[in-house]
């Protein structure tokens, strides 16, 4: 009996540490997701195709 | 007993997981209010891009445009500049507000903005003008 409450007390513990791990994460500002949703609207307003950086302007094909 | 256990982990693992999947998702930028907005500067987009071409219009530091040389404007459009320069700044401006408030945290809005105004840079045609420290700096 000792045993296995002890492992609860474990499970508990393990319970509270996990909850400031989800909160710690979401308060940093997210970067690399937010660079990727700036070029996924950039894309759609400028009419460019996804990864393209110079638009419009299509490159003379070599000979 | 054993089941308070597995049950307990089960959560655990749960709640872990979800912190995972929450620091690599992607922002959400698919609620109606930023489409909204994103459809509305795709339209004035094909009114912009000449003047970005000619240099009239340039991309500036805080993730806006501004008008940089108003000869460089045809004469029938000089009138009209100055009101598209500011919707497409209204715009703007809603949209970093949005997405920041749309992913739960409106204190984001800044550096959506700024996250914004290096990508516009990056992503501009070249010959396009956009503002550095120094001030408009040709692409």
């Amino acid at each position: 009996m000792k045993k296995i409450s002890s492992l609860k007390v474990l499970s508990i513990a393990a319970f509270i540490v996990c909850i400031p791990a989800c909160v710690t994460i979401n308060i940093y500002f997210p970067a690399a997701a937010a660079e990727k949703a700036a070029d996924k609207i950039i894309d759609d307003v400028w009419q460019l195709k996804p990864g393209e950086t110079a638009p419009v302007k299509p490159s003379e094909p070599a000979k | 007993m054993n089941k308070f256990i597995s049950i307990f982990s089960l959560i655990c693992i749960t709640l872990l997981s979800s912190s995972w999947v929450n620091a690599a998702a992607d922002l959400e930028v698919n609620t109606p209010a930023i489409s909204a907005i994103k459809n509305s500067m795709q339209a004035r987009h094909a009114q912009l891009n000449p003047h970005y071409n000619s240099g009239a219009v340039g991309l500036t530091a805080d993730g806006l445009i501004a008008v940089r040389d108003t000869t460089a404007v045809p004469l029938k459009d000089r009138g009209g500049i100055n009101s598209l320069v500011a919707a497409e700044n209204g715009d703007r401006n809603a949209l970093y507000k949005e997405i920041a408030a749309g992913n739960g945290h409106p204190e984001w809005a800044g550096e959506i903005r700024s996250t914004f105004a290096s990508r516009w840079v990056d992503k501009a045609q070249s010959g396009w003008y956009y503002q550095s420290a120094g001030g408009w700096v040709k692409k």
